[in-house]
Protein backbone atom coordinates (compact mmCIF):
# COMPACT_ATOMS: atom_id res chain seq x y z
CA UNK A 1 0.00 0.00 0.00
CA UNK A 2 2.87 2.62 0.68
CA UNK A 3 5.07 1.35 -1.90
CA UNK A 4 1.90 2.09 -4.39
CA UNK A 5 1.49 5.58 -3.09
CA UNK A 6 5.27 6.20 -3.44
CA UNK A 7 5.20 5.23 -6.42
CA UNK A 8 2.36 7.52 -7.81
CA UNK A 9 3.70 9.91 -6.73
CA UNK A 10 7.23 9.85 -7.93
CA UNK A 11 5.94 8.35 -11.00
CA UNK A 12 3.30 11.80 -11.35
CA UNK A 13 6.29 14.14 -9.97
CA UNK A 14 8.36 12.77 -12.91
CA UNK A 15 6.02 13.10 -15.53
CA UNK A 16 5.74 17.13 -14.49
CA UNK A 17 9.42 17.46 -14.36
CA UNK A 18 9.38 16.27 -18.05
CA UNK A 19 6.46 18.08 -19.54
CA UNK A 20 7.74 21.53 -17.90
CA UNK A 21 10.86 20.97 -19.15
CA UNK A 22 9.96 20.16 -22.88
CA UNK A 23 7.57 23.02 -22.81
CA UNK A 24 10.70 24.98 -21.90
CA UNK A 25 12.91 23.32 -24.47
CA UNK A 26 10.48 23.75 -27.32
CA UNK A 27 10.45 27.77 -27.08
CA UNK A 28 14.13 27.64 -28.09
CA UNK A 29 14.35 28.40 -31.80
CA UNK A 30 11.07 30.91 -32.02
CA UNK A 31 10.79 34.56 -32.92
CA UNK A 32 8.68 35.16 -29.90
CA UNK A 33 10.93 34.04 -26.53
CA UNK A 34 12.65 34.95 -24.20
CA UNK A 35 14.43 31.93 -22.81
CA UNK A 36 16.03 32.06 -27.05
CA UNK A 37 17.98 35.60 -26.69
CA UNK A 38 19.37 37.47 -29.31
CA UNK A 39 21.35 39.77 -27.58
CA UNK A 40 22.74 40.81 -24.59
CA UNK A 41 20.25 41.69 -22.90
CA UNK A 42 18.17 39.18 -23.96
CA UNK A 43 21.15 37.39 -22.92
CA UNK A 44 21.56 38.42 -19.24
CA UNK A 45 17.07 37.75 -18.93
CA UNK A 46 18.08 34.12 -20.21
CA UNK A 47 20.82 33.46 -17.73
CA UNK A 48 18.84 35.02 -14.51
CA UNK A 49 15.80 33.22 -16.00
CA UNK A 50 17.07 29.81 -15.88
CA UNK A 51 19.19 30.47 -12.65
CA UNK A 52 16.15 31.05 -11.04
CA UNK A 53 14.78 28.10 -12.64
CA UNK A 54 17.50 25.54 -11.53
CA UNK A 55 17.92 27.01 -8.32
CA UNK A 56 13.89 27.35 -7.05
CA UNK A 57 13.74 24.21 -8.90
CA UNK A 58 16.26 22.22 -6.64
CA UNK A 59 14.59 23.57 -3.67
CA UNK A 60 11.13 21.95 -4.89
CA UNK A 61 12.73 19.11 -5.36
CA UNK A 62 14.20 19.20 -1.81
CA UNK A 63 11.35 19.88 -0.04
CA UNK A 64 8.85 17.55 -1.72
CA UNK A 65 11.69 14.53 -1.44
CA UNK A 66 11.74 15.82 2.17
CA UNK A 67 7.98 15.63 2.31
CA UNK A 68 7.34 12.01 0.70
CA UNK A 69 10.05 10.84 3.41
CA UNK A 70 7.80 12.41 5.95
CA UNK A 71 4.81 10.44 4.85
CA UNK A 72 6.66 6.90 4.45
CA UNK A 73 7.79 7.59 8.04
CA UNK A 74 6.93 5.27 10.46
CA UNK A 75 5.05 6.67 13.46
CA UNK A 76 3.66 6.93 16.81
CA UNK A 77 0.87 5.00 15.53
CA UNK A 78 -2.00 3.34 17.63
CA UNK A 79 -0.12 1.05 19.59
CA UNK A 80 1.94 3.44 21.18
CA UNK A 81 0.38 5.54 24.43
CA UNK A 82 0.37 8.99 23.06
CA UNK A 83 2.67 11.60 24.62
CA UNK A 84 1.84 12.97 28.05
CA UNK A 85 0.80 17.04 27.61
CA UNK A 86 3.44 17.44 30.12
CA UNK A 87 5.92 16.03 28.10
CA UNK A 88 9.31 17.79 27.37
CA UNK A 89 11.87 16.54 24.72
CA UNK A 90 15.57 15.75 25.78
CA UNK A 91 18.16 18.42 25.67
CA UNK A 92 20.12 16.29 22.94
CA UNK A 93 16.28 16.79 20.47
CA UNK A 94 15.98 19.96 21.13
CA UNK A 95 19.18 21.53 20.27
CA UNK A 96 18.95 19.23 17.15
CA UNK A 97 15.35 21.01 16.01
CA UNK A 98 17.00 24.83 17.26
CA UNK A 99 20.19 23.94 15.01
CA UNK A 100 18.00 22.85 12.15
CA UNK A 101 15.24 25.69 12.25
CA UNK A 102 17.42 28.31 12.43
CA UNK A 103 19.75 26.74 9.56
CA UNK A 104 16.60 26.50 7.29
CA UNK A 105 15.70 30.49 8.20
CA UNK A 106 19.28 31.29 7.59
CA UNK A 107 19.56 29.47 4.39
CA UNK A 108 16.30 30.65 3.04
CA UNK A 109 17.71 34.46 3.99
CA UNK A 110 20.72 33.47 1.86
CA UNK A 111 19.13 32.43 -0.99
CA UNK A 112 16.69 35.50 -1.00
CA UNK A 113 19.43 37.58 -0.70
CA UNK A 114 21.27 36.25 -3.52
CA UNK A 115 18.36 36.29 -5.96
CA UNK A 116 17.66 39.78 -5.05
CA UNK A 117 21.05 40.37 -6.03
CA UNK A 118 20.85 38.61 -9.28
CA UNK A 119 17.42 40.27 -10.27
CA UNK A 120 18.89 43.67 -9.71
CA UNK A 121 22.25 43.60 -11.24
CA UNK A 122 20.49 42.35 -14.25
CA UNK A 123 17.73 44.99 -14.53
CA UNK A 124 20.83 47.39 -14.08
CA UNK A 125 23.02 45.82 -16.59
CA UNK A 126 20.43 45.96 -18.91
CA UNK A 127 19.01 49.75 -18.59
CA UNK A 128 22.70 50.74 -19.24
CA UNK A 129 24.35 49.83 -22.32
CA UNK A 130 28.40 49.40 -22.42
CA UNK A 131 28.33 49.90 -25.79
CA UNK A 132 26.87 53.01 -26.59
CA UNK A 133 29.19 54.14 -29.90
CA UNK A 134 26.92 55.23 -33.03
CA UNK A 135 23.65 54.44 -31.54
CA UNK A 136 20.56 54.61 -33.52
CA UNK A 137 17.75 56.34 -31.87
CA UNK A 138 13.94 55.21 -32.85
CA UNK A 139 10.93 56.67 -31.56
CA UNK A 140 8.18 54.11 -30.82
CA UNK A 141 4.84 55.59 -30.66
CA UNK A 142 1.89 52.96 -29.33
CA UNK A 143 -1.68 53.52 -31.12
CA UNK A 144 -5.11 51.66 -30.36
CA UNK A 145 -3.75 49.23 -31.69
CA UNK A 146 -0.65 49.75 -33.66
CA UNK A 147 2.82 51.26 -33.28
CA UNK A 148 4.38 53.83 -35.24
CA UNK A 149 8.18 53.92 -35.79
CA UNK A 150 9.95 57.30 -36.12
CA UNK A 151 13.71 56.55 -37.06
CA UNK A 152 15.80 59.53 -35.54
CA UNK A 153 18.35 61.60 -37.20
CA UNK A 154 19.87 64.36 -36.82
CA UNK A 155 19.22 65.58 -40.67
CA UNK A 156 15.58 65.91 -40.52
CA UNK A 157 15.58 65.32 -44.41
CA UNK A 158 16.41 61.39 -43.10
CA UNK A 159 13.72 60.89 -40.25
CA UNK A 160 12.27 57.87 -41.27
CA UNK A 161 8.64 57.34 -39.85
CA UNK A 162 7.18 53.63 -40.50
CA UNK A 163 4.90 51.64 -38.86
CA UNK A 164 4.89 48.26 -37.40
CA UNK A 165 7.67 46.93 -39.12
CA UNK A 166 10.70 48.17 -37.40
CA UNK A 167 14.37 46.39 -39.16
CA UNK A 168 17.45 47.09 -36.81
CA UNK A 169 21.40 46.70 -38.26
CA UNK A 170 23.23 43.51 -36.31
CA UNK A 171 25.52 45.15 -33.49
CA UNK A 172 24.64 48.30 -33.52
CA UNK A 173 23.30 49.70 -29.88
CA UNK A 174 18.99 50.70 -30.52
CA UNK A 175 17.80 52.84 -28.44
CA UNK A 176 14.07 52.99 -27.84
CA UNK A 177 12.19 55.92 -27.19
CA UNK A 178 8.89 54.92 -25.81
CA UNK A 179 5.59 57.59 -25.58
CA UNK A 180 2.08 56.90 -26.60
CA UNK A 181 -0.57 58.74 -28.29
CA UNK A 182 -4.06 57.30 -26.09
CA UNK A 183 -3.09 54.71 -23.43
CA UNK A 184 -0.68 52.93 -21.88
CA UNK A 185 0.96 50.37 -24.06
CA UNK A 186 3.75 48.42 -23.35
CA UNK A 187 6.62 47.31 -26.06
CA UNK A 188 8.21 43.80 -25.68
CA UNK A 189 10.19 42.40 -28.35
CA UNK A 190 11.26 39.03 -25.79
CA UNK A 191 14.20 37.85 -28.22
CA UNK A 192 15.74 41.83 -27.68
CA UNK A 193 14.85 42.63 -24.62
CA UNK A 194 11.77 43.07 -21.39
CA UNK A 195 8.86 44.74 -21.70
CA UNK A 196 8.88 48.70 -21.15
CA UNK A 197 5.56 50.75 -20.88
CA UNK A 198 4.89 53.48 -23.65
CA UNK A 199 2.91 56.15 -21.65
CA UNK A 200 1.10 59.55 -22.61
CA UNK A 201 3.05 62.54 -22.27
CA UNK A 202 6.16 60.84 -20.64
CA UNK A 203 8.96 59.19 -22.23
CA UNK A 204 10.75 55.85 -21.19
CA UNK A 205 13.52 54.69 -22.98
CA UNK A 206 14.65 51.15 -23.57
CA UNK A 207 18.41 49.90 -25.45
CA UNK A 208 18.52 46.88 -27.39
CA UNK A 209 20.96 45.46 -29.77
CA UNK A 210 20.87 42.52 -31.79
CA UNK A 211 24.15 40.30 -32.11
CA UNK A 212 22.76 37.64 -34.78
CA UNK A 213 20.32 38.08 -37.87
CA UNK A 214 17.03 37.01 -37.53
CA UNK A 215 13.30 38.00 -37.60
CA UNK A 216 11.82 38.70 -34.05
CA UNK A 217 8.09 39.06 -33.21
CA UNK A 218 6.47 42.02 -30.31
CA UNK A 219 3.54 42.12 -28.99
CA UNK A 220 1.89 45.20 -26.98
CA UNK A 221 2.05 43.78 -23.12
CA UNK A 222 -0.34 46.09 -21.39
CA UNK A 223 -3.85 45.68 -21.90
CA UNK A 224 -4.97 48.49 -24.09
CA UNK A 225 -8.56 48.08 -25.45
CA UNK A 226 -10.36 45.99 -27.77
CA UNK A 227 -8.01 45.09 -29.55
CA UNK A 228 -4.88 44.51 -27.53
CA UNK A 229 -4.14 40.74 -28.84
CA UNK A 230 -4.04 42.49 -32.30
CA UNK A 231 -0.76 44.82 -32.08
CA UNK A 232 1.80 42.66 -32.93
CA UNK A 233 5.24 44.49 -34.60
CA UNK A 234 7.95 42.63 -36.33
CA UNK A 235 11.66 43.29 -35.53
CA UNK A 236 13.77 42.59 -38.51
CA UNK A 237 17.56 42.33 -37.50
CA UNK A 238 19.83 42.55 -40.24
CA UNK A 239 23.92 43.17 -41.57
CA UNK A 240 24.35 47.04 -41.54
CA UNK A 241 24.84 47.09 -45.59
CA UNK A 242 21.24 45.33 -45.69
CA UNK A 243 19.46 47.59 -43.12
CA UNK A 244 21.03 50.84 -44.61
CA UNK A 245 19.81 49.90 -47.99
CA UNK A 246 16.30 49.24 -47.19
CA UNK A 247 16.39 52.81 -45.12
CA UNK A 248 17.74 54.37 -48.50
CA UNK A 249 14.35 52.59 -50.01
CA UNK A 250 12.28 54.14 -47.17
CA UNK A 251 13.57 57.55 -46.93
CA UNK A 252 12.23 58.14 -51.13
CA UNK A 253 9.08 59.05 -51.57
CA UNK A 254 6.54 56.74 -52.80
CA UNK A 255 6.36 55.42 -56.54
CA UNK A 256 4.42 57.33 -58.68
CA UNK A 257 1.49 55.21 -60.21
CA UNK A 258 3.04 53.70 -63.49
CA UNK A 259 -0.34 52.48 -65.16
CA UNK A 260 -4.00 54.07 -65.57
CA UNK A 261 -5.09 51.17 -63.71
CA UNK A 262 -2.38 52.76 -60.48
CA UNK A 263 -3.52 55.64 -61.57
CA UNK A 264 -7.10 55.11 -60.74
CA UNK A 265 -6.14 53.59 -57.57
CA UNK A 266 -4.31 56.55 -56.11
CA UNK A 267 -7.43 58.94 -57.60
CA UNK A 268 -9.73 56.60 -55.25
CA UNK A 269 -7.59 56.92 -52.17
CA UNK A 270 -7.42 60.78 -52.03
CA UNK A 271 -11.66 60.88 -53.03
CA UNK A 272 -12.14 58.69 -49.86
CA UNK A 273 -11.83 58.87 -46.05
CA UNK A 274 -8.41 56.82 -46.49
CA UNK A 275 -6.54 60.32 -47.13
CA UNK A 276 -7.84 61.99 -43.84
CA UNK A 277 -5.79 59.32 -42.11
CA UNK A 278 -3.26 57.88 -43.74
CA UNK A 279 -0.06 59.71 -45.06
CA UNK A 280 1.52 58.63 -48.34
CA UNK A 281 4.84 60.80 -48.87
CA UNK A 282 5.34 62.36 -52.05
CA UNK A 283 1.39 62.53 -53.09
CA UNK A 284 -1.15 65.57 -51.02
CA UNK A 285 -2.24 62.74 -48.49
CA UNK A 286 -0.97 63.90 -45.33
CA UNK A 287 -3.50 62.48 -42.87
CA UNK A 288 -1.69 61.44 -39.51
CA UNK A 289 -4.19 59.49 -37.57
CA UNK A 290 -3.72 55.87 -38.56
CA UNK A 291 -0.04 54.40 -39.84
CA UNK A 292 2.24 55.46 -42.81
CA UNK A 293 1.40 54.16 -46.07
CA UNK A 294 4.65 55.29 -48.07
CA UNK A 295 6.11 52.02 -48.41
CA UNK A 296 2.95 49.84 -47.52
CA UNK A 297 3.95 47.34 -50.11
CA UNK A 298 7.04 46.12 -48.34
CA UNK A 299 5.95 44.96 -45.27
CA UNK A 300 4.92 41.63 -44.13
CA UNK A 301 2.00 42.36 -42.29
CA UNK A 302 -1.18 44.53 -42.56
CA UNK A 303 -3.45 45.87 -39.32
CA UNK A 304 -0.45 45.67 -36.88
CA UNK A 305 0.24 42.18 -38.10
CA UNK A 306 -3.45 41.01 -37.40
CA UNK A 307 -2.67 39.02 -41.22
CA UNK A 308 -0.24 38.68 -43.76
CA UNK A 309 0.04 41.64 -46.52
CA UNK A 310 -1.49 39.90 -49.52
CA UNK A 311 -3.64 41.73 -51.71
CA UNK A 312 -6.76 39.28 -50.91
CA UNK A 313 -6.53 40.19 -47.34
CA UNK A 314 -6.08 44.32 -47.66
CA UNK A 315 -9.50 43.82 -50.18
CA UNK A 316 -11.10 42.33 -47.03
CA UNK A 317 -9.88 44.58 -44.70
CA UNK A 318 -10.34 47.98 -46.34
CA UNK A 319 -13.90 46.70 -47.39
CA UNK A 320 -15.06 45.53 -43.73
CA UNK A 321 -12.05 46.13 -41.28
CA UNK A 322 -14.40 45.45 -38.04
CA UNK A 323 -14.79 41.93 -39.22
CA UNK A 324 -10.93 41.17 -39.05
CA UNK A 325 -10.07 43.71 -35.75
CA UNK A 326 -13.46 44.90 -34.20
CA UNK A 327 -13.20 47.96 -32.42
CA UNK A 328 -10.46 49.35 -34.22
CA UNK A 329 -10.58 52.70 -36.06
CA UNK A 330 -10.49 52.61 -39.03
CA UNK A 331 -13.60 53.82 -41.16
CA UNK A 332 -15.47 51.55 -42.99
CA UNK A 333 -16.52 53.08 -46.03
CA UNK A 334 -18.79 51.68 -48.94
CA UNK A 335 -16.31 51.30 -51.91
CA UNK A 336 -17.59 49.90 -55.41
CA UNK A 337 -15.74 47.17 -56.56
CA UNK A 338 -14.90 48.77 -59.65
CA UNK A 339 -12.90 51.24 -57.35
CA UNK A 340 -11.52 48.71 -54.59
CA UNK A 341 -9.51 46.14 -57.38
CA UNK A 342 -7.53 49.64 -58.38
CA UNK A 343 -7.25 50.80 -54.77
CA UNK A 344 -5.60 47.81 -53.98
CA UNK A 345 -3.33 47.37 -56.33
CA UNK A 346 -2.09 50.84 -56.00
CA UNK A 347 -1.52 50.37 -52.51
CA UNK A 348 0.84 46.92 -53.23
CA UNK A 349 2.64 48.67 -55.49
CA UNK A 350 4.10 51.06 -52.67
CA UNK A 351 6.89 48.84 -52.71
CA UNK B 1 -39.49 41.03 3.68
CA UNK B 2 -41.98 40.45 0.24
CA UNK B 3 -41.71 44.10 -0.29
CA UNK B 4 -37.84 43.88 0.22
CA UNK B 5 -37.61 40.98 -2.58
CA UNK B 6 -39.57 43.44 -5.05
CA UNK B 7 -37.34 46.18 -4.14
CA UNK B 8 -34.28 44.13 -4.93
CA UNK B 9 -35.80 42.73 -8.40
CA UNK B 10 -37.00 46.43 -9.70
CA UNK B 11 -33.42 48.02 -9.02
CA UNK B 12 -31.83 44.89 -10.75
CA UNK B 13 -34.28 45.71 -14.08
CA UNK B 14 -33.50 48.82 -13.46
CA UNK B 15 -29.63 47.52 -13.72
CA UNK B 16 -30.80 45.95 -17.15
CA UNK B 17 -32.40 49.28 -18.02
CA UNK B 18 -28.80 50.96 -17.82
CA UNK B 19 -26.93 48.41 -20.33
CA UNK B 20 -28.27 50.47 -23.36
CA UNK B 21 -25.72 52.95 -22.25
CA UNK B 22 -22.79 50.51 -22.99
CA UNK B 23 -23.96 49.24 -26.40
CA UNK B 24 -21.64 48.63 -28.93
CA UNK B 25 -22.45 48.55 -32.89
CA UNK B 26 -19.00 48.51 -33.59
CA UNK B 27 -19.82 47.30 -36.90
CA UNK B 28 -22.06 50.23 -38.83
CA UNK B 29 -24.67 49.30 -40.41
CA UNK B 30 -24.45 48.99 -44.16
CA UNK B 31 -27.75 51.39 -44.71
CA UNK B 32 -25.06 54.23 -43.01
CA UNK B 33 -22.25 53.48 -44.49
CA UNK B 34 -23.52 55.63 -47.17
CA UNK B 35 -21.85 59.19 -48.23
CA UNK B 36 -25.37 61.39 -47.62
CA UNK B 37 -26.98 63.50 -50.68
CA UNK B 38 -29.48 66.45 -50.26
CA UNK B 39 -31.45 66.94 -47.32
CA UNK B 40 -31.51 70.47 -46.98
CA UNK B 41 -32.89 73.26 -49.20
CA UNK B 42 -30.62 75.34 -50.73
CA UNK B 43 -33.00 78.84 -49.27
CA UNK B 44 -32.40 76.65 -46.00
CA UNK B 45 -28.34 78.70 -46.43
CA UNK B 46 -29.42 81.94 -44.99
CA UNK B 47 -27.45 83.09 -42.50
CA UNK B 48 -28.59 84.13 -39.39
CA UNK B 49 -32.16 84.27 -40.91
CA UNK B 50 -34.88 81.99 -39.84
CA UNK B 51 -34.39 78.27 -40.40
CA UNK B 52 -36.58 76.53 -43.06
CA UNK B 53 -38.20 73.69 -40.86
CA UNK B 54 -36.26 70.18 -41.35
CA UNK B 55 -37.53 66.74 -41.31
CA UNK B 56 -37.51 65.40 -37.99
CA UNK B 57 -34.45 63.03 -37.99
CA UNK B 58 -33.82 61.18 -34.88
CA UNK B 59 -29.87 60.30 -34.57
CA UNK B 60 -29.20 56.62 -34.36
CA UNK B 61 -26.72 57.09 -31.92
CA UNK B 62 -28.24 58.69 -29.34
CA UNK B 63 -27.54 58.06 -25.74
CA UNK B 64 -24.73 55.77 -26.53
CA UNK B 65 -21.71 56.44 -24.30
CA UNK B 66 -19.27 54.64 -26.93
CA UNK B 67 -20.73 56.55 -29.83
CA UNK B 68 -20.51 59.98 -28.52
CA UNK B 69 -17.03 59.19 -27.71
CA UNK B 70 -16.29 57.89 -31.29
CA UNK B 71 -17.59 60.96 -32.26
CA UNK B 72 -15.18 63.01 -29.65
CA UNK B 73 -12.29 61.66 -31.72
CA UNK B 74 -12.85 62.13 -34.67
CA UNK B 75 -13.60 65.69 -33.86
CA UNK B 76 -10.37 65.64 -33.25
CA UNK B 77 -9.57 63.36 -35.83
CA UNK B 78 -11.13 65.28 -38.73
CA UNK B 79 -9.44 68.28 -36.99
CA UNK B 80 -13.08 69.64 -36.22
CA UNK B 81 -10.87 71.20 -33.29
CA UNK B 82 -8.56 72.92 -35.66
CA UNK B 83 -11.80 75.69 -36.35
CA UNK B 84 -14.31 75.33 -33.31
CA UNK B 85 -11.09 74.30 -30.91
CA UNK B 86 -13.11 72.15 -27.96
CA UNK B 87 -16.29 73.56 -28.87
CA UNK B 88 -15.58 77.06 -27.64
CA UNK B 89 -14.97 78.40 -31.17
CA UNK B 90 -11.73 80.26 -32.93
CA UNK B 91 -11.48 80.23 -36.37
CA UNK B 92 -14.79 78.82 -36.43
CA UNK B 93 -17.85 79.65 -34.57
CA UNK B 94 -18.21 77.90 -31.04
CA UNK B 95 -20.36 74.63 -30.87
CA UNK B 96 -21.55 75.48 -26.89
CA UNK B 97 -24.48 77.46 -27.90
CA UNK B 98 -28.61 78.14 -27.88
CA UNK B 99 -28.81 80.02 -30.71
CA UNK B 100 -27.73 78.39 -34.15
CA UNK B 101 -26.85 80.17 -37.45
CA UNK B 102 -28.20 77.47 -39.29
CA UNK B 103 -30.18 75.42 -36.83
CA UNK B 104 -28.82 73.34 -33.94
CA UNK B 105 -31.22 70.21 -34.73
CA UNK B 106 -29.70 67.13 -35.50
CA UNK B 107 -30.70 67.67 -39.22
CA UNK B 108 -29.25 70.69 -39.74
CA UNK B 109 -26.17 69.77 -38.22
CA UNK B 110 -25.72 66.80 -40.57
CA UNK B 111 -26.41 69.24 -43.30
CA UNK B 112 -23.71 71.59 -42.10
CA UNK B 113 -21.46 69.05 -41.80
CA UNK B 114 -22.40 67.64 -45.25
CA UNK B 115 -22.74 70.47 -47.31
CA UNK B 116 -20.40 73.26 -45.76
CA UNK B 117 -21.58 76.32 -45.17
CA UNK B 118 -20.44 80.05 -46.70
CA UNK B 119 -17.22 81.78 -44.99
CA UNK B 120 -15.35 78.74 -44.15
CA UNK B 121 -17.16 75.45 -43.34
CA UNK B 122 -15.88 72.97 -45.79
CA UNK B 123 -18.14 70.28 -47.50
CA UNK B 124 -17.79 66.99 -45.32
CA UNK B 125 -19.87 64.91 -47.53
CA UNK B 126 -18.58 62.39 -50.39
CA UNK B 127 -15.83 61.78 -47.67
CA UNK B 128 -16.84 60.85 -44.30
CA UNK B 129 -19.29 57.83 -44.03
CA UNK B 130 -23.01 58.86 -42.91
CA UNK B 131 -22.34 56.91 -39.42
CA UNK B 132 -19.17 58.97 -38.36
CA UNK B 133 -21.17 62.20 -39.46
CA UNK B 134 -23.73 61.15 -36.81
CA UNK B 135 -21.05 60.33 -33.96
CA UNK B 136 -19.64 64.06 -34.59
CA UNK B 137 -23.33 65.17 -34.09
CA UNK B 138 -24.12 62.78 -31.06
CA UNK B 139 -20.79 64.60 -29.45
CA UNK B 140 -21.92 67.78 -30.70
CA UNK B 141 -25.11 67.71 -29.01
CA UNK B 142 -23.23 66.63 -26.44
CA UNK B 143 -21.44 69.04 -25.55
CA UNK B 144 -24.52 71.39 -25.50
CA UNK B 145 -26.24 68.99 -22.38
CA UNK B 146 -28.36 67.38 -25.40
CA UNK B 147 -27.26 64.10 -24.29
CA UNK B 148 -28.29 61.97 -21.69
CA UNK B 149 -25.90 62.81 -18.60
CA UNK B 150 -25.27 58.91 -18.12
CA UNK B 151 -24.28 58.93 -21.35
CA UNK B 152 -21.31 61.66 -21.73
CA UNK B 153 -18.28 61.32 -20.74
CA UNK B 154 -17.26 62.49 -17.06
CA UNK B 155 -14.13 64.23 -18.45
CA UNK B 156 -12.91 64.99 -21.89
CA UNK B 157 -9.64 64.14 -23.85
CA UNK B 158 -8.39 67.18 -24.27
CA UNK B 159 -7.98 70.10 -21.27
CA UNK B 160 -11.39 71.19 -21.21
CA UNK B 161 -13.31 70.58 -17.97
CA UNK B 162 -16.86 68.48 -17.86
CA UNK B 163 -18.73 70.10 -20.82
CA UNK B 164 -22.11 69.82 -19.06
CA UNK B 165 -20.44 72.41 -16.10
CA UNK B 166 -19.96 74.97 -19.45
CA UNK B 167 -23.22 74.41 -19.88
CA UNK B 168 -24.62 75.40 -17.21
CA UNK B 169 -22.60 78.60 -17.32
CA UNK B 170 -23.27 79.61 -19.96
CA UNK B 171 -26.60 79.15 -19.20
CA UNK B 172 -26.63 80.90 -16.15
CA UNK B 173 -28.00 77.90 -14.04
CA UNK B 174 -24.79 77.83 -11.63
CA UNK B 175 -22.41 80.70 -10.77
Amino acid sequence: MKNNTRQIFSTFAGVLGVACLSLLISCAGHQQSAVDPAGPQSGRIDTLWWSFFWLLGAIFVIVMVLTLMTLGRRHRGFEQEPLEATHKPSEETDSRLRRIIAGATVTTVVILFVLIVASVGTGKANSELQNKKNPLTIQVTGNQWWWQLEYMNSDPTKILVTANEMHIPVGRPVQIRGISNDVIHSFWVPNLNGKRDLIPSHVTTQWMEADHPGVFRGQCAEFCGLQHAHMAIWVIAEPEDKFDAWMRAQLQPAAGPSTPELQRGRQVFMNNACVYCHEIQGTTAAGQNGPDLTHFGSRRGIAANTVPNTAGNLAGWILDPQSLKPGNHMATIALNSTDLQPLVEYLESLK
Amino acid sequence: MRTGAMGICVMCLLLLAACQREKRDIRPSPTRLAIYGDAAKEDALRPGGPISPQPVVNNPYNGSAYDISEGQRLFNWYNCSGCHANGGGGIGPPLIKQHWTYGGEPANLFDTIVKGRPNGMPAWGGRIPEYQVWQIIAFIRSMNGEQPRSATASRQDSIETNPQNIVNRVRGKTK
